[in-house]
């Protein structure tokens, strides 16, 4: 697909004939196999095939949930328990897709931060990293109309807080939440249509997650040095090496996956969703899924009215903001210099930019008061400060290290200053007799 | 560009952008049942009133009423909650509007427009949903002794106006009236 035209020469009379008639085999040949990545990915590039395992993942134990689901708000929670206790496997099934949620939004964290590191949205990768947005958007709606299905507290009371964001918006912002709730507040008609929409999103995921390869597999992969591959060297072939990588990441990956979901599978829930909800008592305490706490932070943190913009507003703005501001990020940075590797300022930002987000996310789990609202207002200030400031204005100032020329320069450089690496290794691969 | 290459439009230029247009306007036609079935439904309306009686309620004492899936409070004030509300300043509220459906939508967060009224401001009759996210505040807690949204820190007066935290408005006063002493119908 990238470059270069198709290697693939079907062996078979039967493969001649598909190939001329619907080319599938070589689709899938070209783009999973013979697919030239470059040689010296690193274990942060595993997380797309992580990430696509972790769809499907969902979508299969979201399907065989759904045959077990009663949508009714007097029956969807014991409907819940009566998996966890009744149904066969039930209870694996149910842990491995609200575990498989949280997994699903650490790949995508991971996957985002090494975007950012590596500047894997510079040009020519603008709309690859745009699609990348849309599929987090999608998943953050999806994860949150699923959390709303068990109809515990915590599902209601996060739903209503949720939906309450649109009365922010001037005007139509009380008609806009009646028209998504479906009624005065969230009720029946709330949680059928969540629930028909939680079962739609994930397709339409998939058809973007589509997209977005489609978008890798025309300008290729980045890699750690952020040079462009420029030699056949510079390459090695999907499959086996990038196929075996990612396999092996997969594994360690699910490994912890397992791990939570056998001993400690509420450990990334909270004990109120196990009460059933009740519209009329608000939990002393209610916080949103971990994934969503960095956002939630900055909403609070928005105490002071801003002009014409009430704090109200002026929150769900900078919620909003904080996502939407990703998705310039490739027009943002004005380095030219694609990679942190070879850019020491950006390097200790990325970094700081990283400690403040999960900082910003335990500031999302305490409660509005006191000191916690100054440091969530001045994580909010690095938040976006990093994106709108540091980012603009370090290209302009920054000096970068010494680029090397080429992806095979870099690695043989490296793999020279490693004393203990064995000589000649490089130049002769253990070979099969 | 015309199907023929005169400069005039032609019929053809005509029916080309009629049918356009006839295609945009059926295409908005059949999407808005698409959105209007998302909007409340006629047995959501229809249950829009409630009578409480609240004959039980001592000074003091709160009541919790569902209505249109929200529940509203009606309490019967202490004597020391009626006055700390009235001592309050106008100066220092944070929403000035009184946020009283029963009457005009202008009037001042006085302590008498945010009741019941004349004879009756010990009834204070409140949506009991925080102007902020939705939440339902907790009663007699908080920095003023009134109501205290656990969501995100709202405090609000014991008049159930907003005083300190990021909701901007007084908690709602729905349509109501005493149909006798010990009766109110909400809605």
């Amino acid at each position: 697909m990238s470059g270069g035209h198709s290697t693939y020469s079907p062996k078979t009379g039967i493969g001649r004939w598909i190939d001329a008639r619907m080319p599938l085999p070589r689709l899938v040949h070209d783009s999973f196999v013979s697919y030239p990545v470059p040689r010296n990915l690193n274990y942060a590039y595993t997380f797309g095939g992580i990430l696509s395992i972790m769809l499907v993942a969902q979508i299969l134990t979201g399907v065989v949930l759904a045959m077990h689901y009663a949508n009714d708000t007097t029956l969807a929670f014991q409907s819940v328990e009566k998996i966890m206790r009744d149904v066969n496997s039930g209870w694996l099934l149910r842990y491995m897709h609200s575990n498989g949620a949280s997994f699903f939004f650490i790949a995508v964290y991971i996957h985002i931060m090494r975007g950012l590191y590596y500047g894997s949205y510079k040009a020519p990768r603008e709309l690859l990293w745009i699609l990348g947005c849309i599929i987090y958007l999608l998943m953050m709606a999806t994860g949150f109309m699923g959390y709303v299905l068990p109809w515990g507290q915590m599902s209601f009371w996060g739903a209503t807080v949720i939906t309450g964001f649109f009365t922010a918006i001037p005007l139509v912002g009380e008609w806009v939440q009646q028209l998504l709730l479906g009624g005065f507040a969230v009720d029946n008609p709330t949680l059928n249509r969540f629930f028909a929409l939680h079962y739609l999103l994930p397709f339409m995921i998939a058809g973007v997650v589509v997209l977005h390869v489609w978008a890798l597999h025309v300008t290729g992969q980045t890699n750690p040095t952020g040079i462009e591959v420029k030699s056949k060297t510079d390459t090695v072939a999907f499959t086996p090496y990038a196929t075996i990588k990612d396999g092996f990441a997969m594994v360690v990956f699910l490994a912890v996956f397992a791990y939570f979901i056998f001993y400690i599978p509420n450990f990334l829930g909270h004990p109120d969703n196990y009460i059933q909800a009740d519209s009329l008592k608000t939990p002393a305490h209610i916080v949103p899924e971990w994934y969503y706490l960095p956002f939630y932070a900055i909403l609070r943190a928005v105490t002071f009215n801003i002009g014409p913009i009430d704090s109200k507003l002026g929150g769900v703005l900078a919620m909003f903001g904080s996502i939407a501001v990703l998705f310039v990020v490739p027009w943002l940075d004005t380095s030219k210099v694609r990679s942190a590797v070879y850019r020491p300022w950006y390097k200790l930002f990325f970094w700081l930019f990283v400690i403040n987000a999960i900082f910003l996310g335990w500031l999302g789990s305490r409660p509005a008061e006191g000191a916690y609202v100054i440091m969530s207002q001045l994580a909010t200030l690095y938040y976006f400060a990093f994106f709108l400031v540091i980012m603009p204005v370090l290209g302009l100032i920054e000096p970068p290290r010494r680029l090397p020329n080429s992806i095979t320069e870099a690695v043989l450089e490296k793999n020279k200053g490693g004393s203990a690496h064995p000589a000649g290794a490089n130049a002769a691969p253990e070979t099969r007799g | 560009m015309s199907a023929t290459d005169t400069s005039e439009p032609n019929r053809r230029d005509f029916l080309y952008v009629a049918t356009g247009m006839a295609g945009a306007v059926g295409a908005a036609a059949v999407a808005w049942p698409f959105i209007d079935q998302m909007r409340p439904d006629a047995s959501t309306l229809a249950a829009s009133s409630v009578e409480v009686d609240v004959s039980s309620l001592t000074p003091g004492m709160s009541l919790t009423v569902k209505w249109r899936g929200k529940p509203v409070f009606i309490r019967n004030r202490t004597p020391e909650e009626i006055k700390a509300a009235q001592e309050v300043p106008m100066a220092d509220l944070k929403d000035p509007v009184a946020r009283n459906a029963n009457i005009s939508s202008d009037a001042q967060a006085t302590d008498i427009d945010r009741t019941a009224g004349e004879g009756k401001e010990n009834w204070l009759v409140m949506v009991g949903v925080c102007t902020h996210l939705g939440c339902v505040p907790l009663g007699q807690q908080g920095d003023f002794g009134g109501w205290f949204c656990p969501c995100h820190g709202s405090h609000y007066d014991t008049a159930g106006r907003i005083r300190k935290g990021p909701a901007p408005e007084n908690l709602h006063i729905p349509n109501f009236q005493f149909l006798s002493n010990t009766t109110i119908r909400i809605g």
